[in-house]
């Protein structure tokens, strides 16, 4: 329930990776993401305050994000990532902030999600979060 | 998930992994760990090509397509004009779906084209074909 709709197969995947020699491989992963999207998001949002906008640019560093959030399988975030490349391949700058602004709220939102769900990991013990993940 | 059998004596294959994304590095560097190879993992391709300089027993290397000063192709084009690198197996992985590349990284004499995001069972399928 507390990942539901916001992270794909992929998640899944990593989690089944994760063994005696990396029991914590997902939560790394997860930690190297967060760690530099942020940066990813801050450079989107200054090529878009410059003038005049370079589309081509933008729709890279927007690939640049949504390539990292599939690798962890954050779903709504490489969801968002494609409608804002959609903008720029339209030249579309109004639906280009729009969109950056929900990639902003995805990728606090699913910050906080993985936070929890870890946390809540280390209280009950990796099989019965990973048998609830889907759920 | 099955190990890949290992080269002479047993060893565990090295693999050399190739990607600018510390998140996708870290991902297929699991992957491939998980199915039993040795891996170095890289940021760019001139530490990849640095690191072919001095480490003989490179067994593969796997590469993402898209990255700032060379790309995963230009790498690829090194390596096959290499007398010393060009027996090495190549696989680019990308997150786009262009024909043209991967037909253009194929005929360059890369081993396979993996889409990201890399699952295990597309490491599986390498080991088999790749790694024989």
């Amino acid at each position: 329930l507390v990942l539901q709709g916001y992270l794909d197969e992929q998640f899944n995947q990593l989690e089944e990776l994760q063994d005696d020699s990396s029991p914590n491989f997902v939560e790394e992963v997860v930690a190297l993401f967060f760690k530099d999207s942020p940066r990813l998001l801050t450079n989107i949002e200054l090529a878009l305050e410059k003038y005049p906008q370079d589309f081509y640019r933008l729709d890279s560093l927007a690939h640049q994000f949504k390539g990292s959030g599939s690798s962890i399988g954050a779903l709504r975030i490489k969801n968002e990532c494609s409608i804002f490349k959609t903008h720029c391949n339209g030249r579309n700058l109004e639906g280009c902030r729009r969109s950056l602004q929900k990639m902003k709220r995805e990728h606090a939102n699913l910050k906080q999600k993985l936070e929890t769900y870890f946390q809540l990991l280390r209280q009950v013990g990796p099989q019965e979060c990973a048998v609830n993940s889907w759920k | 998930m099955a190990g890949c059998k290992g080269g002479l004596g047993g060893e565990a294959p090295h693999v050399l992994a190739v990607d600018d994304s510390s998140v996708d590095r870290a991902v297929i560097a699991g992957i491939l760990r998980s199915s039993k190879f040795r891996v170095t993992a890289v940021d760019s391709g001139k530490r990849a090509l640095e690191l072919l300089g001095t480490e003989p027993n490179v067994s593969m290397i796997i590469t993402d397509y898209w990255m700032p000063e060379m790309t995963g192709f230009e790498l690829l084009k090194k390596v096959k004009e290499s007398s010393s690198l060009k027996e090495i197996p190549v696989v680019i992985m990308s997150s786009e779906n262009v024909p043209t590349r991967i037909s253009r990284c194929l005929e360059e004499g890369a081993e396979d084209f993996l889409l990201k995001p890399v699952r295990p069972s597309d490491v599986s399928r390498l080991c088999s074909r790749v790694l024989r």
